[in-house]
This record gives C-alpha cells, structure tokens and sequence, in this order.
C-alpha cells in the first residue's frame, strides 16, 4: 500500500503516471530531507519547486530581512513583506504551497560552528548562497558528511551550476581550489543581477536536487554548467576529482571546518592583512574632513550606469574595470579616498593602487550607500 | 601564429568589454595566452581563473592547437 493520501495521489498525479517517477519515486520525494542554505534569488523559486514537489522535509537558512531591492528577484516574497524576516515569510508562503510537508527554519547564519550539525539532518544540501565564505563552508562541510551539494551561483547576466558529491566525482574545492582574492568578485549588489537569471538558475538547482532524489537522470556530477543569458546558451564543462584538493583529495589537509572569512579575506599572494584591517573613514569622519581640508580626494569606483542613479558631487569618477589602464590619471603622491557602491570594489582598488606604489588612501566605509543613509538625504540609496 | 577561439566569463568579460573573440597567437599553452590577454585587458591573476579547452577544464600548461576554443571562467558568488 501506498503511503500517499488520496489528496497527496491527487496532487501530485503529474509526477506519479511518469515511469520514472510513479508512487515509489513520490514516496521518496517525500521521504527526502533536503537543505537549503539562503532564501534569496536562487532560493526563492528553488524553494517553491522543492516545496511544490513533495519533497517532505525542507530546512532553510536565512538570517536576512525582505529588502524592497529584493523583490525584483526574490519572486517567494511580495512587496508587503518589506521589512520582515525572509525565513518567517519563506515558512507561511511554502506551507501554503503545500501543507504536506515540513519546512525546518534555521533563523541566522551557516557558520563553521553550527554547520556540521544542521546539514548531518539532512540528505542532500541545494546552496543558494551569495558569498565565497558560506559557500566553501557549505562545501567543506558536505564533504565532510558524504552529502551531495547542488551549487548554483550568479553574476550579472551569467550563472554557474554543478553538483558536489565528493562519494563519487568532483567538489567545488576541485575546481575553485580557493577563493579570489577580495573585491575581484562583486556580489548581486554592486555588480547587479538580471532578476530572471537567479529564477533559471535556481529552478535548475531545483530539478538536479529532485533527479538526485529520484535517482533517475544523468546529475551534474563533473560537470560545470555555464549558462549566459544574454545569448541564451548553455554549455558545460568537464572537469575531474583533483587528486591534490584539501578537502576531498588523497591527503587533506581541511579535515574540519576552518575560518572561512579568513579563508576568502587574505590576499594569498601577498599575505597582506584581511580586507577589514585596510584603513577605513566614515561617511561622518570624512564630510568633518573634508570642512577642514584634510579630506581625500573622492574616487568614484562605480560603473557609467550606476552614476546616473545617485553621485556624490566633486567625486572624480573612475570605474574599477578602467582602473589598471588609467591609473596615470591619479598622483601617488596625493590622499585619495576610495568610493564604491557598499565598499567591496574599493577594496579591490586598494590593493591595486598600493601594488602601484600609493600609499595615502583610505576608504569611504560602507560607500555612497552609507553617503545616502547618513550623509546626503538627496542622494538615493540602490 | 593560431587560430584560438576565446570566451570570457564574469568578471573577465567586463574587464575585456567583450564576451569572446578570436585570436591570432604564438602562445603554445593556456597559460601563455591567459598572459598575453592579462596585459591587454588587466585580467586578474591567473590563480583565481580556471581554463577550459574544447569544453574540458585542463591545466594552464595544456597546449593549444590550431582551432581550439577556450573559455576562461572566474568563480562568481551571487545568489
């Protein structure tokens, strides 16, 4: 006998006439404990797949609140939810989809400390974070407990996705053996998102999380897939198991779960200090600064379009892609305060401009974003 | 002098202003044209790129033949 309801038979009757699928495949759907680590862009319609699914037990990380620049992408959160905790939100909307299952909140951050012991109650882990240290961690972890990790990630109009199962192929360690150094990658907020992009991407998280389940299909196992949207291609990559990786090769050397904001914050090749050590002037010390004099000279470090939407008058614009090519614009000799969106981009030009030979720079903590908050009401926040 | 057929990811293609393009070059491996390209366009430090040739990930001193197409793909974090 079947452990499906006449209402579960009825829901999910699509799937259960399928000979891949059938009652059984359901059944283990339903028996499935699956984890996913952020609730945002990829999360969002990765979630409601999972949930529409029947997949029977799905936890969520997510320590973040609705933001109104979330909704253009994060398609699980309506506009009057502004403001309210993304897992609280995330809860109603899926047990609404589905009361049939379960839907575990794990409220704050995946963290070296507690990710062992979320991610061991569960079967397979869909990372849908935005950031390098959660996703080594992520990595490391499921490693570390024989889980497999549906990795998909985005950036502007492109998106990457694979499948981590170190039991028998490749981890993410094996193709990004560590992380780029700090300020090279921008984040959906300073390099920005095609809302759409996380929405495909997420749902191919959905569907490789799914086939593993069912164990039915070829999963992205070895295989990078490369998605570019501006010209709608696909196209994936082989690569193999990297007999020297740290984590999963023949010798580790990551054998438990290390400091990853470290990790990911040191520039390896010159062992300079954490992005956080760089010197750093508030939105508040530099406009007291500026009155006296004693301020730097603002650059500007954002792209052409993002000047049109707020700018902070004076500022000597110099986008950072243009940096290395235009640097003998700049005077080595003189104070320069660095200038981006949230700040991850000055960081970058930090490192560029002291390789160069300046030395008198800081930079505007928390960027034109903190400018907007605190400094200049006129200046609009993005 | 070869053909190469090149293809730039993320950060890479901004940095380049191009999605891909081909490329007349007497670099023998990956790793010489990732160089040749890095002083054209300021690419970042080849450690934090991976390269693939004919769709497979292969190491910088991979050689190169006439008519091969290579992608060079930086990791990106959103989500």
């Amino acid at each position: 006998m079947s452990t499906l309801s006449r209402d579960e038979i009825l829901r999910y009757s699509r799937h259960l006439v399928m000979p891949e699928i059938t009652l059984a495949g359901q059944e283990r759907l339903k028996a499935a404990r699956v984890l996913c680590v952020g609730a945002g862009g990829l999360g969002s319609p990765l979630l409601l797949y999972l949930a529409a699914a029947g997949v029977g037990t799905i936890g969520v990380v997510e320590y973040d609140k609705v933001d109104l620049s979330n909704i253009q992408r994060q398609i699980l959160y309506a506009t009057s939810d502004v403001g309210r905790p993304k897992i609280e939100v995330a809860g109603s909307r899926l047990g609404a989809l589905n009361p049939g299952i379960r839907i575990v909140p794990h409220a704050g951050k995946l963290t070296a400390a507690n990710a062992a012991g979320i991610i061991r109650d569960y079967d397979i882990v869909a990372d849908a974070s935005d950031n390098f240290p959660t996703r080594y961690l992520v990595n490391d972890v499921c490693v570390l407990t024989g889980t497999p990790d549906v990795y998909a990630s985005v950036f502007r109009f492109e998106g990457q996705l694979s499948v981590f199962d170190a039991r028998r192929g490749p981890c993410y360690r094996c193709l990004f053996p560590e992380p780029p150094p700090p300020g090279l990658v921008p984040a959906c907020a300073d390099g920005g998102v095609l809302g759409v992009l996380p929405g495909i991407l997420g749902t191919l998280q959905a569907l490789e999380v799914i086939k593993l389940i069912l164990g039915i299909g070829e999963p992205l196992v070895g295989r990078l897939l490369l998605v570019e949207a501006l010209a709608t291609s696909f196209r994936d990559i082989r690569f193999g198991k990297s007999a020297g990786c740290a984590v999963c090769g023949a010798t580790p050397t990551v054998t438990a779960p290390v400091d990853y904001e470290a990790f990911c914050g040191i520039d390896t090749a010159t062992g300079r200090s954490a992005a956080h050590d760089l010197p750093r002037v508030s939105v508040t010390q530099f406009l007291v600064r500026q009155r006296a004099g004693e301020a730097g000279e603002l650059v500007d470090l954002r792209d052409t379009p993002e000047l049109a939407i707020a700018a902070i008058p004076g500022a000597r614009s110099l986008p950072l892609a243009d940096l290395p090519a235009r640097l003998h614009e700049l005077d080595s000799a003189r104070h320069y305060t660095l200038c981006c969106h949230r700040g991850e981009r000055s960081v970058e030009a930090f490192y560029l401009l002291w390789k160069a030979g300046f030395r008198r720079l800081d930079i505007l903590d928390g960027g034109i974003d903190a400018w907007a908050e605190q400094g200049d009401g006129r200046v609009a926040r993005y | 002098m070869a053909k190469i057929r090149v293809q730039y990811f993320a950060i890479l293609r901004e940095r380049a202003g191009r999605a891909g393009e081909e490329i007349d070059t007497v670099a023998a491996t990956a790793g010489a044209l990732y160089a040749e390209l890095e002083g054209r366009y300021s690419f970042p430090a080849l450690r934090s790129v991976k390269v693939a040739i004919n769709d497979e990930f292969c190491p910088w001193d991979a050689p190169l033949s006439p008519g091969d197409s290579v992608v060079f793909i930086p990791p990106v974090a959103g989500g």
